[in-house]
């Protein structure tokens, strides 16, 4: 009966608080741990995922974006001549050092793509335009990292390894794993930005022709060039991902704080809605003595569980949305997309659920013989 | 008239070997619709054993129980729920009312569980309080009720689904004397009026009277059924 089960649960309203308490914990940990990993794997890779390329030709064995090494440019004629390549750009990814109008350095990663490409460029342009990038010694920097490169206005004139760069753009919210600031200038520039040698790119953006699948496409120019490796941008991406958020053990912490969050959850769940079944073991006696079936008071006790996992889940979910907005703004960027809210309700359904079947199983040992002691 | 409840024979050992107590011996017992039947003895006698068997509550050691015509000794641990739904109705000594229900929903309560809900369970739960002349405490909790108007609500809970039998441990055990008076007068009246099968369980001398039938319990045995005049001269002389 759904009345029995709301009332009994707000009956102790101290404890309906301390039960509400340890959901909402264990949802705003695990929410804003998954979200932080997201958040993560999504910084790791965003370069990869938007550069709007279906191949990647990297240097042997680089396993992540940031260690890819030089090689010969002569490889995007190699590229360009395979059949069912349609488009192909040199690319460069590496780290330079940005000297602030206060004369300190800070470290930043250059990019530098063909501005005449859709492959590669910035994306979420705020202010400025991709074509500017096409005059020298020009650079598109985030707003979010503006501050931390002392940027503060369009057309401000700053250095990169001593070569003179003006801000004529900015991007909103691409921010990165490393900390590093992405800066975005046209090939040539970054050539001098990041003290690469002419004649070298460090990687080489395919996009597959209409019709070639870019798989296939992989498999043709990983046999036809050497010394370099072929991977979708998929595959890339996730190599990139694996390493930062597994090999370097970031993304171990954060899944175990997020499993940490939940096994607390359980555990506060658990003892309270125990205590409250104990609370109510007679009356649980008394209905099993009227004829009530094992299953209908396990409804009683799941629906219990299920009401305090919606609240729970509500409040905790309103908590974790604030802290997303606020990472916005910080330096851990938070995200919380549906699917995300949607499989957390289930596993907070679940973890009340669960936490509910030790009471569950408390109940089926009742004799309903209690009942008749006084 | 087949008895609404047959005993015949019944044991039940708590416990094995060197621990084990005899709690009933070769119990025989006829309970008929229409009357209303004292079980009454000293404390550990086996009153509330014999009640919990007769209502499908506990098993029995051995022997034979049936209600309604149905043997029930033999059934499934999962099976006497729905025997005590469909032919029991219980009334304690502790009232057992839902604390957070109100009177009428501790009522709806019974209802749902043989499945009537909604506003056909309201209906006839407050038909059943108004019944019991409780028409002004539909909506009060138990805390705001009186121990009388308690068990009387527990008596329409009882009630809820027309249960052929009525078992009731020390009803007036916790209630004084006017309010013990009406719940025994309530428990008559279902007896005689709606022509249900009454089992009450007392220690209390003062509900002897409303009595068609006082057996006495001790050491596990039952006596002879006897009537209420036949109980007092009986207690006479051996007193």
């Amino acid at each position: 009966m759904a009345s029995l089960a709301v009332r009994n649960l707000l009956h102790d309203k101290v404890r309906l608080a301390v039960t509400l308490t340890g959901i909402i914990f264990a949802v705003v940990l695990v929410a804003v741990q998954t979200g932080l990993f997201l958040g993560f794997t999504t910084t790791t890779s965003n370069v990869i995922d938007n550069s709007r390329a279906d191949l990647w030709v990297v240097s042997k064995g680089a396993q992540y974006i940031e260690v890819g090494m030089p090689y010969s440019e002569k490889k995007l004629y190699h590229t360009l001549a395979v059949p069912g390549v349609a488009e192909a750009e040199k690319y460069i990814v590496r780290f330079s050092q940005w000297k602030k109008p206060d004369g300190s350095n800070a470290s930043c990663e250059v990019i530098g793509f063909d501005p005449d490409s859709d492959m590669g460029g910035p994306w979420q342009l705020s202010e400025g335009d991709v074509h500017s990038l096409k005059l020298p010694d020009t650079v598109i920097v985030d707003r979010f990292y503006a501050r931390k490169l002392g940027v503060t206005h369009l057309g401000q004139t700053v250095e990169i390894r001593d070569v003179r760069a003006r801000v004529v753009g900015f991007t909103e919210g691409i921010r990165t794993f490393t900390t590093s600031p992405l800066v975005f200038t046209s090939y040539k520039n970054a050539q001098r930005y990041s003290g690469m040698d002419t004649g070298q790119t460090v990687y080489i953006l395919v996009k597959a022709a209409a019709g070639v699948a870019p798989e296939q496409l992989r498999r043709v120019l990983a046999a036809r060039l050497t010394d370099v490796d072929v991977w979708t941008t998929r595959e890339f991406s996730n190599m990139t991902t694996h390493y930062w958020m597994f090999s370097t053990g970031a993304g171990i912490t954060v899944i175990m704080a997020a499993v940490l969050g939940l096994l607390v959850g359980v555990v506060v769940v658990a003892q309270t809605i125990y205590a409250a079944t104990i609370d109510h073991i007679r009356e649980f006696g008394t209905l099993k003595a009227m004829g009530a079936t094992n299953g209908y008071i396990y409804r009683i006790i799941l629906r219990q569980a299920a009401i305090s996992a919606a609240i729970g889940y509500g409040a905790g979910i309103a908590i974790a949305s604030m802290a997303a907005a606020s990472s916005a703004h910080g330096g851990a960027n938070i995200l919380l997309p549906i699917p995300v809210r949607a499989g957390l309700f289930g596993l907070t359904l679940l973890m009340c659920v669960g936490a509910a079947m030790v009471s569950i199983n408390k109940v089926t040992k009742i004799d309903p013989a209690m009942v008749f002691k006084g | 008239m087949h008895p609404m409840i047959e005993v015949r024979d019944l044991t039940k050992t708590y416990a094995e070997g060197v621990a084990a107590a005899r709690a009933l011996d070769g119990v025989n017992l006829d309970v008929h619709a229409g009357e209303v039947t004292l079980l009454m003895g000293p404390s550990g006698s086996g009153k509330t054993t014999l009640i919990s068997i007769m209502g499908c509550i506990l098993r029995a050691s051995s022997g034979s129980v049936r209600i309604a015509g149905r043997e029930v000794s033999h059934l499934k641990e999962r099976e006497l729920p729905r025997v005590r739904l469909r032919h029991i109705g219980f009334v304690f000594q502790g009232f057992n009312l839902f604390p957070t229900l109100t009177a009428i929903e501790n009522v709806e309560l019974a209802f749902d569980l043989k499945g009537i809900r909604g506003r056909e369970a309201h209906r006839r739960a407050g038909d059943l309080l108004d019944e019991f002349g409780l028409s002004e405490k539909r909506d009060a909790f138990p805390a705001d009720l009186s121990g009388g108007q308690k068990q009387r609500v527990a008596i329409a809970r009882a009630l809820a689904g027309d249960p052929q039998i009525v078992l009731a441990d020390e009803p007036t055990a916790a209630l004084d004397r006017a309010s013990g008076a009406l719940v025994m007068e309530t428990l008559r009246r279902l007896a005689l009026e709606k022509d249900r099968a009454v089992v009450i369980v007392t220690h209390d001398g003062r509900t002897l009277e409303y009595a068609d039938k006082l057996v006495r319990i001790e050491d596990g045995r039952a006596g002879e059924p006897v009537t209420h005049d036949q109980w007092q001269v009986h207690e006479g002389v051996t007193k």
